[in-house]
C-alpha cells in the first residue's frame, strides 16, 4: 500500500523521519504553532513529546511516578521515625488528625497533633484510644529527630521534614501497627525497597525479553522453535504459583538483602516472558511488511533489517510492555511478600507491610494496616500504568498523523 | 492446517515434559529427601517408622539413585499409575488431595476468564472507537483501577464491607445450609452465587491489559486504508467495523487468552487463601509453606499441562482466524 505512493514530501509528517531541510524547517517549527506544516522537520522525539503532553492523565501520572521516586530517594527525611522504631505504648493507635491551633501556652499558633487517652478493657483486653483534648503536641518542619542517618549517604544528620518538636511526642499520621510502628513512617520506606524491586526487575527482564522475542520473530526456523519453547515453558508455568515454589525455596538463613536480590532475579526471570512473545508476534508481522521486505532485497544484512526496520516500529510496544510490567513487578513482589513467600522482615516493602493485614480480623481491628500501605500500591502502579499508556499512545507513529 | 496442529502439539509435549523437569526439581529443592521429612514429621508425631518401612520407601521413589532415575521413578509412576506421590501433611496420596480441589479451581478460573473476556473484549472496542472521549478515559480509568489494585486487596475490602456492612462472614464456596448437602439444583445454584464474587475480583486484574492491547490494536488497524475505502463505499460505521478492523484486531487478543489462563490461576490462588476457598490456592501454598512437596510440585505440573493445554487451543484458534499466521508456520516447515 504505501509503497505505491511513492516519495510524497508530506509522507514524512507524524512518522518523525529527520527531515532534509535542515535548520530552516526548525525555525519554522519554533515559530509557527501549525502542526501539519512544521511536524516533517521535527525530530521523533519532539513528535513523541508533543503527543504525549495531550494525554493529560499520563502527564499527570509522570508527574506522581517522579515524586514516588523522589520520596523513595528521601525516605530518610520524610520518614519521621525509622522504619523499625516501635513503642509498645502505643499498639494499634488510630491515624491522628493535625490541627491548626494556638494553645495559649506561649508556644504561639502552628500545626498541632493530640496526644492519646487510653483505656484498657478490662475483660477482652482491648485497647480504646481517644484524643487528649488538652495533650497539643506542636509539630515543625525540618526539626531535630533524634535518630541519625546520613542523608543521600553524604552527611549525618537527624532533621525530619515533618515531625514532632518534642522527638518523644506520639505522632501517627496514619495509626500504628500492633507494635507501636508508625505506619506512615514504614510505607515512605517501603517505597524505596518496592518502586527499586519493580525498576531493577524491568530492566532484567527487559534485556532478556527483547533479545530473544526479537531474534525468535526475525530468524524463524529452528531458533524460533527453540525460543518458542522456552517462552512457552515460562509461560505456561503460573507465575504466582511458579514464583511461590521458587521463593520457598530461597534458605531463609540468607541474609535480607540477598533475599531481595533473589526474588528480583526471580521476578525477572519469570518477567521476560510476555515482553518476548509480544515483541515475537509483532516481528512476525512486521518482516513480511512491503518495507522490510524491499530493505532485505536491498541486500541489507539482517542485523541492519532488524536494527534499522523492525525496532523502530516495535518501540512503542515495547514502551507499553515495559511500562505495564514495573506495575505488574510492584504487584506480584506485594502478592508474594503478602502471602509471606517474598521479602522477610526486617525488610520493609509494602506487601511486607500488608502481611499483617492478613486476616479480616486485624483488618476490622486496625483498617489502616489494610488502607495505608494499598494506597501506596495502588497510587504507584496506577500512576505507572496511566504513564505506560500515554507513552505507548504518543509513540504510536499513526496516532499523531490521524489527528 | 493439518500439518501446523500436529507441530504444535508435538512442540507442546517437549513443554510439557520440560515442566514436568522443573516441577521435579522444585520438588527436590528443599534440604533433605522425602524420607527424611516424613520420618521427621513421623517422629514429631510420637510415630516412629520401621526401618522397614524406610526402606520400602526409599527403594519406591529410588531416593539412593542418582536424579534421573529419582526423575523417572517419579514421572512412570504418574503416568502409568497416576501415582502422585504422597503428601505427608495431609496423610494421604497427593492425587487424591488434587483430585478434590482441582474442579473447583476449574470452576472458578473458568468463570473469571469469561467475565474477563466478556469485560475486555466490550470496553476494548468502545475506548478503541471513541478514542479521547469522556466515555474512553472513564472506561479505561476503571480497567486500570483494577489493574492496579492487587486482588488479595479487594477480597479482603470485599471480606471487610460484607462482614461490617452486612453482617455476613466470607469464606467458602457453599452458604452454611448447604455445605454438608447432597447435590442438586439449588446447591449449584448456591455454589454460582457464591463464585460470582472471587470470580469477578480475579477478572479485574486481566481485563486491563486485554483492553489495553484490543485498543492499541484496534486503534492501528482503524486508520488502515482498507477501512477508509469500506467506509468510502457507504458501508455503516457499525458492520464495517465489526466485519473488518475487529477482526484484524481480534488476532493478538486471540494469542493473549492462552496466557491469560496462568494469571487467571495465578489470581485464583492468592485470592481463594485470603477467602479461604476450597480450591487448590490455599492448598498449594500450604504445601509450599510446610514443604509438603510431593503436593507442591504435583500441583505446579498439573496447572502447568492445563495452561499448556490452553495456549495450544488458543494457538491453533488463532491459525484458524488468522490465514497470515497459519501460513507463515507452515513457511516454515518447508
Amino acid at each position: 500500500m504505501t509503497t505505491l505512493e511513492g516519495p510524497i514530501p508530506e509522507e514524512p509528517a507524524g512518522r518523525g523521519t529527520p527531515g532534509p531541510q535542515g535548520s530552516q524547517g526548525e525555525q519554522a517549527a519554533s515559530s509557527s504553532k501549525n502542526t501539519k506544516k512544521d511536524a516533517g522537520t521535527r525530530s521523533s522525539g519532539s513528535l513523541i513529546w508533543r503527543r504525549f503532553k495531550r494525554h493529560k492523565l499520563a502527564v499527570v501520572s509522570l508527574w506522581i511516578v517522579i515524586g514516588v521516586y523522589l520520596i523513595a530517594i528521601f525516605a530518610d527525611v520524610i520518614a519521621p521515625r525509622p522504619a523499625g522504631d516501635y513503642n509498645p505504648d502505643y499498639p494499634y493507635v488510630p491515624p491522628q488528625s493535625i490541627t491548626l491551633t494556638d494553645p495559649g501556652d506561649g508556644r504561639g499558633l502552628g500545626l498541632y497533633v493530640h496526644g492519646y487517652t487510653q483505656e484498657l478493657d478490662p475483660v477482652s483486653w482491648n485497647r480504646y484510644y481517644t484524643e487528649d483534648p488538652d495533650e497539643l503536641h506542636k509539630l515543625g518542619f525540618f526539626v531535630e529527630s533524634g535518630h541519625d542517618y546520613r542523608f543521600l549517604g553524604l552527611f549525618e544528620t537527624d532533621r525530619k521534614l515533618f515531625a514532632p518538636e518534642d522527638a518523644d511526642a506520639p505522632f501517627f499520621l496514619m495509626g500504628a501497627d500492633a507494635n507501636g510502628r508508625d505506619i506512615f513512617s514504614r510505607v515512605i520506606y517501603g517505597t524505596q525497597i518496592s518502586m527499586s524491586i519493580g525498576l531493577i526487575g524491568v530492566v532484567l527482564s527487559l534485556v532478556i525479553g527483547i533479545t530473544l522475542g526479537a531474534a525468535a520473530g526475525f530468524f524463524r526456523g529452528p531458533v524460533d522453535a527453540f525460543i518458542q519453547r522456552i517462552t512457552e515453558l515460562f509461560m505456561s508455568l503460573p507465575s504466582i504459583p511458579l514464583w511461590m515454589a521458587l521463593a520457598a525455596a530461597i534458605p531463609r538463613e540468607w541474609g535480607p538483602l540477598t533475599i531481595y536480590f533473589a526474588i528480583t532475579v526471580l521476578l525477572s526471570l519469570i518477567g521476560w516472558t510476555s515482553l518476548a512473545r509480544e515483541v515475537r508476534g509483532r516481528v512476525l508481522t512486521l518482516r513480511s511488511e512491503d518495507y522490510v521486505v524491499a530493505a532485505r532485497l536491498d541486500g541489507a544484512s539482517r542485523y541492519r533489517v532488524i536494527r534499522r526496520h523492525i525496532l523502530p516500529s516495535l518501540t512503542s510496544h515495547i514502551i507499553a510492555s515495559v511500562t505495564l510490567a514495573v506495575p505488574a513487578m510492584i504487584l506480584a513482589e506485594t502478592s508474594l511478600s503478602f502471602l509471606g513467600l517474598g521479602l522477610q522482615p526486617p525488610i520493609v516493602s509494602w506487601g511486607v507491610l500488608l502481611q499483617e493485614a492478613q486476616n479480616i480480623r486485624s483488618v476490622l481491628t486496625a483498617p489502616w494496616l489494610l488502607i495505608v500501605p494499598s494506597a501506596a500500591v495502588v497510587i504507584a502502579t496506577l500512576a505507572l500504568n496511566f504513564l505506560g499508556d500515554g507513552l505507548r499512545d504518543a509513540a504510536d507513529p499513526y496516532g499523531g498523523a490521524v489527528k | 492446517m493439518l500439518q501446523f496442529m500436529i507441530r504444535r502439539v508435538g512442540w507442546s509435549l517437549l513443554t510439557i515434559w520440560l515442566i514436568s523437569l522443573v516441577c521435579f526439581f522444585i520438588i527436590q529443592a528443599p534440604p533433605g529427601d522425602f524420607v527424611s521429612v516424613l520420618m521427621a514429621n513421623a517422629e514429631a508425631d510420637g510415630r516412629r517408622l520401621t526401618a522397614q518401612q524406610v526402606e520400602v520407601l526409599r527403594e519406591r521413589y529410588n531416593l539412593d539413585q542418582p536424579w534421573y532415575s529419582q526423575y523417572w521413578a517419579w514421572i512412570s509412576g504418574i503416568i502409568t499409575q497416576g501415582d502422585f506421590g504422597y503428601s505427608f501433611r495431609w496423610n494421604r496420596p497427593a492425587v487424591d488431595v488434587i483430585m478434590e480441589h482441582l474442579p473447583f479451581t476449574l470452576l472458578l478460573a473458568g468463570g473469571a476468564m469469561f467475565l474477563t473476556w466478556i469485560i475486555a473484549f466490550a470496553i476494548g472496542i468502545y475506548t478503541a472507537v471513541k478514542r479521547y472521549s469522556i466515555g474512553d478515559y472513564f472506561w479505561t480509568f476503571v480497567g486500570f483501577i483494577g489493574l492496579s489494585v492487587p486482588n488479595f486487596v479487594l477480597a479482603l475490602v470485599f471480606m471487610y464491607v460484607a462482614f461490617r456492612y452486612f453482617d455476613m462472614s466470607v469464606g467458602g464456596l457453599f452458604s452454611p445450609e448447604y455445605v454438608e448437602a447432597d447435590w442438586s439444583v439449588a446447591r449449584a445454584l448456591d455454589l454460582l452465587q457464591n463464585l460470582a464474587i472471587p470470580a469477578l475480583i480475579i477478572a479485574t486484574a486481566g481485563t486491563a491489559g486485554l483492553i489495553r492491547i484490543t485498543r492499541a490494536n484496534l486503534s492501528d488497524e482503524l486508520t488502515q486504508p482498507y477501512v477508509v475505502a469500506a467506509r468510502a463505499r457507504g458501508q455503516k460505521e457499525n458492520v464495517l467495523l465489526m466485519r473488518y478492523p475487529v477482526r484484524a484486531a481480534m488476532n493478538p487478543f486471540i494469542s493473549t487468552i492462552g496466557y491469560a489462563i496462568p494469571s487467571v490461576i495465578s489470581g485464583e490462588v492468592i485470592v481463594s487463601s485470603v477467602l479461604s476457598l476450597p480450591t487448590t490456592g490455599p492448598v498449594l501454598l500450604g504445601a509450599l509453606r510446610n514443604q509438603d512437596m510431593y503436593l507442591a510440585g504435583s500441583f505446579l505440573l498439573i496447572l502447568g499441562v492445563l495452561t499448556v493445554v490452553g495456549t495450544v487451543i488458543s494457538d491453533l484458534v488463532l491459525a484458524w482466524a488468522d490465514p497470515r499466521v497459519r501460513r507463515q508456520h507452515s513457511g516454515a516447515a518447508q
